[in-house]
């Protein structure tokens, strides 16, 4: 079997025999479909309900999607300021640390009390959700620069701003990916978990909300189609993050070698 | 002409471990200098005082002190370091481009023919688009020297650079080396382990004691370049290696000796 078909294959065809095998097991005991819909149910209900489901899942993902960009940028401006002097590096790593360690079901009740528009309280809890991977690994990449060629470029007279854009900057590549892929799963963790608490997304609402109804309809087939979207976005996201790492390190990191 | 020029330098770290005892030490321009001793002995700290990346603790360094610009001396100082120290992201065209990228070498033509030149003189004009990790050891060393070569430097400085290869490519790169230092004209201070490739390469060669290091003598080697592999069965080459080796173990045997004592 070839790589990519060893990649992809295989996964789907796991996947494709456990949906087969929750089918017939369902279909065999007639287990009733508000204790464990079928997967084909399940189908059916995203089917028709797709309208709903499909708005929830926009506001889903446009609030992973903002929670990852601002996380990325936050954290790369924090790693930047890291690594300028030790100082700053000690004096604030605690503080991304205690970020990281609390949980967000604990802190996001205020963030909803303090801030007025739902929508903007669930892109806040979801980027300090995926805000810390983002910063160890970059300020870790920035740091791990062989120091011989650190004396190459003073021998060059190389100034601080070359250094960091030349060297620093393409060191830390392959680590910040690697904590971009963490963020990216985090920051939909975060957002889904924001808006259970919230109990609402506002005038819209997203999947989390749809789970919540669902469950309290015992409507248990849209609760399934909406935690399948929500397992599909993980997918999908955690996918394109290796994809952008691929693009950005094949030709010369050991990690994208095949 | 004077290229080095160490008066009484020595090198004592943070930590107060000694590295160097004080040196005097002249190279003229042209030569082929190479420092033997043992691990640990301060070579490297020695190459690194003559490069400018670390200042003596007591002391002057001066390069070029004859010429009418001495600062012009360090500006055209290159340094082969023991691993290649190549950008892993970059090809070996870009690595070797990498000093004018930096811009500090004025080329009219941004270091284009250099470049191409430096290629041209280890050899790897067909691997110019290749990455690094797609090179063989020996192979991204002659990139490295390539680097060095690319700045048309004045002085080269050589830290142990063949010391991770195996013998077979360390012998033909040595070839190489002695063959490019006779053809280009250049003053190279070399550093290694190994008596038998400081007598192949060079016209002189210093031994250092081991740490805190001092020059305890030297041997110059008065065979005509270019100097082929037939050199090294050659009863001057044998001889050469008996009197650095003789040097190299007294100085050992004292420094056992006022260890034990």
């Amino acid at each position: 079997m070839t790589p990519a078909g060893l990649r992809y294959g295989a996964p789907l065809a796991v996947g494709f025999a456990l949906l087969a095998a929750w089918q017939a097991a369902v279909m065999a005991y007639d287990v009733p479909s508000y204790l464990v819909p079928s997967p084909l149910a399940v189908l059916a209900t995203l089917q028709r309900d797709w309208g709903l489901l499909s708005r929830s899942l926009a506001f889903t993902l446009a609030v992973t999607l903002s929670a990852l960009l601002l996380a990325t940028l936050i954290g790369v401006a924090t790693a930047f300021l890291f690594v300028q002097s030790r100082v700053i590096e000690a004096s604030l790593f605690p503080y991304a640390v205690l970020l990281q360690v609390t949980p967000i079901v604990a802190v996001a009740p205020l963030i909803i009390i303090w801030v007025r528009d739902t929508r903007v309280a669930l892109v806040i809890c979801a980027t300090i959700v995926a805000l810390f991977p983002v910063v160890s690994n970059t300020t870790l990449g920035l740091r791990s620069v062989d120091p011989a060629l650190l004396e190459l470029f003073r021998l060059y007279r190389a100034g601080r701003w070359q250094t960091l854009v030349r060297l620093r900057v393409p060191t830390a590549l392959p680590y910040f990916f690697a904590g971009l892929r963490v963020s990216a799963g985090l920051a939909l963790i975060g957002a889904v978990v924001a808006e259970f608490v919230a109990g609402t997304g506002g005038t819209v609402s997203g999947l989390a909300y749809q789970i919540l109804i669902s469950g309290l309809q015992l409507n248990i087939p849209r609760l399934f189609a909406a935690l399948f979207l929500i397992a599909a976005t993980g997918i999908v996201l955690s996918l394109l993050t290796a994809l952008a790492a691929r693009l950005a390190l094949r030709r010369w990191h050991e990690s994208e070698l095949t | 002409m004077i290229a080095i020029d160490l008066a009484g330098a020595d090198k004592v770290f943070a930590n107060g471990v000694r590295a160097l005892q004080p040196l005097t030490l002249r190279v003229a321009g042209g030569e082929f200098a190479t420092i033997v001793g043992p691990s640990g002995c301060g070579k490297s700290t020695l190459l690194r005082l003559v490069a400018g990346l670390t200042t003596p603790s007591e002391g002057r360094v001066r390069l070029w002190p004859d010429a009418p610009a001495p600062d012009e001396g360090r500006r055209r100082l290159a340094f082969v370091f023991q691993s290649a120290t190549l950008l892993a992201w970059a090809d070996v065209e870009k690595n070797v481009r990498l000093p004018f990228d930096l811009g500090r070498s004025s080329a009219r033509d941004g270091g284009v023919e250099r470049v191409r030149r430096a290629l041209a003189l280890v050899g790897l004009e067909d691997f110019r688009h290749a990455y690094p990790r797609e090179l063989s050891g020996g192979m991204q060393m002659r990139a490295s020297i390539a680097r060095a070569l690319a700045t048309e430097p004045s002085l080269l400085l050589m830290d142990e650079p063949f010391a991770a290869l195996d013998e077979i490519t360390r012998m033909r790169l040595d070839r190489e080396l002695a063959e490019l230092w006779a053809r280009e004209r250049l003053t190279i201070l070399f550093v290694t382990h190994s008596i038998f490739e400081a007598v192949f390469l060079s016209t002189r060669v210093l031994v250092m004691s081991p740490r805190p290091g001092r020059i305890v003598g030297e041997v110059a080697i008065d065979e005509p370049h270019p100097r082929a592999d037939a050199f090294r069965m050659s009863a001057a080459f044998a001889d050469c290696c008996a009197r650095l080796s003789a040097m190299l173990a007294s100085v050992m045997a004292e420094a056992t000796e006022s260890a034990s004592s």
